[in-house]
C-alpha cells in the first residue's frame, strides 16, 4: 500500500487535518474521511459537476483531485454556505424558483452559481448558461436552475 | 482507483531525476483532469504520480511584446482567458482555452497539459501549430526545443524521452496585422469533443487586402494533429478572396485521413475539414481587418 499523505488544509474557513492515501480523490477525502457528504459523486470522470467545490477561489470537480493536492489550499463546500439561521441567498433562490427536484446535482449547481456570482455578480442569461455548461441535471431542463441564479444575482 | 505514490515535487531537476528513476509507471501530473480519469479507468499502469504545480518553471505566464508568450505546462485555461494582453496576441489559442470542458475543468486543465495528452482531437494543439510554438523540454540530458508539430507521434504518444518534462511553450511575438482563430465542430453548444477542429493564422499585409502568409492545422482527422503545410503555402502572397480560401481548403481536405467512429464517419470530417478550414481563415482575416 502506498504511504498516506498527511494533509493541512482550511475546509470553509476551519483548519482541518487528515490522512488520505494518494489515490483518493477530494471527493472521496471530504464525503468517506471528513464525512461532509454535500458534494456528490455522479459521474466521476469530470462530465456532470455534482461533485463541484470551490478550491482556492476556482470551481473545480472534486472527482478530479486528489486528496493529496490540498494539503495548504483552501476548500469551500456547500456545508459552508448556510449560517446557522438562515440560508445563503442561492440557495432561497433555488427554493423560490423550484430549481431542484431530486436534488442530486443541486449542490454541484449551487457551487458553480457561487464561484460565478462571486466572480461576476451580474450575470447574463447567457453567461450563466455557458458558465454552468459542466454541471448536469436529469430532472429540471435547467429553467429553472438558470432563472434561480439570476434571481440570487439581483438579490444580492 | 489503483494504489499509486503522490509526490510533489518542487524543482524541474527533482522531477526529470523521480521521473528518470521510475520510468514508465510514473507520470506528470498538472491539472489532472485526464490522468486522474485514465488512472481511475485503468488505461494507465501507474505507479506514481509527480505533480509538478509546485514548480515556479511550470506556472510561469508571461507576455513581452519583444520576446512573446511565455506559457508554463500547469498554467490552467482561465488563467490565459483572463489576461487582455494574450487574448490580444493569440486569439486563437484562447479560442480554444474557452472551449475545453466547463468551468470547472478549465479551473485545473491547461495548454500544456493538452498537448502532452497527445489527443488527436485535443483543441490547444492546432492553434499551438499555426502560432508557431515550441515547447521547451528538460531530460537528463539537460534541456532541448522541438516546434510543437513535432511533439506529438501517435494518439498519446510524444517525442518526450525518458525523464523528459514539458516545462513551457514558446510563442513568437504576433508579426503586424497578423490574427489567428480555432474552431471546432461539435453536435453540442459546449462540454463535447471535437469531431473535427481547425485552426488558422494570417499574416495580411499593410492594406488588409493581401494574405502575406498563413498557418493551417487540423484535429481529429489523423492520428495525430496535423500542419497543413501545402495548403497553408498556397495563400502565401495571395489577394483575399473565396477562390483562394476554398483552395486552401480543398488542399487541407487532401491530407485528412480521418477514421469513422461514434463521433462522426470519415466522409463527414472530411467535409468537415473543408468547412471549417474556410471559417478559421476567414475569421482570422477578419480579427485583422477589426483590429484598428
Amino acid at each position: 500500500m502506498a504511504r498516506k499523505s498527511h494533509v493541512q488544509t482550511t475546509i470553509n474557513g476551519e483548519t482541518v487535518e487528515f490522512l488520505c492515501e494518494p489515490r483518493q480523490s477530494l471527493l472521496e477525502v471530504l464525503r468517506d474521511e471528513l464525512h461532509l457528504t454535500g458534494a456528490k459523486e455522479g459521474c466521476n470522470n469530470g462530465n456532470c459537476g455534482a461533485c463541484s467545490v470551490i478550491l482556492d477561489g476556482r470551481l473545480v470537480n472534486s472527482c478530479l483531485v486528489l486528496g493529496a493536492e490540498i494539503d495548504g489550499k483552501s476548500v469551500e463546500t456547500i456545508e459552508g454556505l448556510a449560517d446557522p439561521e438562515k440560508l445563503h441567498p442561492i440557495q432561497d433562490a433555488f427554493l423560490e424558483n423550484a430549481a431542484l427536484q431530486c436534488g442530486i446535482c443541486t449542490p454541484g449547481f449551487i457551487m458553480s452559481a457561487k464561484a460565478l456570482l462571486d466572480k461576476n455578480p451580474n450575470p447574463t442569461e447567457h453567461e450563466v448558461r455557458y458558465w454552468l455548461a459542466g454541471n448536469l441535471c436529469r430532472c429540471t431542463g435547467y429553467d429553472k436552475i438558470v432563472r434561480a441564479v439570476l434571481d440570487a444575482a439581483s438579490a444580492t | 482507483m489503483q494504489a499509486f505514490e503522490y509526490i510533489d515535487a518542487k524543482t524541474v531537476s527533482e522531477a526529470v531525476a523521480l521521473l528518470d528513476e521510475k520510468g514508465d509507471k510514473a507520470r506528470i501530473l498538472a491539472g489532472g483532469t485526464d490522468l486522474i480519469v485514465q488512472a481511475r479507468e485503468g488505461r494507465r499502469e501507474l505507479d506514481w504520480m509527480i505533480d509538478i504545480k509546485s514548480i515556479p518553471d511550470v506556472n510561469v505566464l508571461d507576455f513581452d511584446s519583444d520576446t512573446g508568450l511565455t506559457l508554463g505546462a500547469a498554467v490552467p485555461c482561465y488563467k490565459i482567458y483572463a489576461d487582455d494582453a494574450i487574448c490580444n496576441a493569440y486569439p486563437g489559442l484562447v479560442d480554444a482555452t474557452k472551449i475545453i470542458g466547463g468551468t470547472a475543468i478549465q479551473g485545473r486543465a491547461g495548454v500544456g497539459g493538452n498537448l502532452c495528452n497527445a489527443s488527436p482531437a485535443a483543441d490547444c494543439i492546432p492553434p499551438l501549430i499555426v502560432l508557431n510554438a515550441t515547447c521547451a523540454i528538460v531530460g537528463p540530458n539537460g534541456q532541448r526545443e522541438i516546434s510543437v508539430e513535432d511533439f506529438c507521434t501517435g494518439p498519446g504518444q510524444t517525442a518526450l524521452g525518458q525523464g523528459e518534462i514539458l516545462v513551457s511553450l514558446k510563442i513568437p511575438t504576433p508579426q503586424q496585422n497578423s490574427s489567428s482563430y480555432y474552431l471546432r465542430f461539435i453536435p453540442r453548444n459546449e462540454m463535447d469533443i471535437a469531431v473535427v477542429g481547425a485552426g488558422a493564422s494570417v499574416v495580411l499585409d499593410a492594406d488588409k487586402q493581401r494574405i502575406v502568409s498563413a498557418r493551417i492545422a487540423l484535429g481529429a482527422v489523423a492520428p495525430t494533429p496535423l500542419f497543413a503545410g501545402e495548403a497553408s503555402a498556397l495563400l502565401t502572397d495571395k489577394e483575399i478572396s473565396d477562390d483562394a480560401i476554398d483552395e486552401a481548403a480543398q488542399a487541407a481536405q487532401a491530407i485528412a485521413r480521418p477514421i469513422s467512429d461514434m463521433r462522426g464517419t470519415a466522409e463527414q470530417r472530411t467535409h468537415l475539414v473543408g468547412v471549417l478550414t474556410r471559417r478559421a481563415l476567414n475569421g482570422a482575416i477578419q480579427r485583422v481587418k477589426d483590429t484598428a
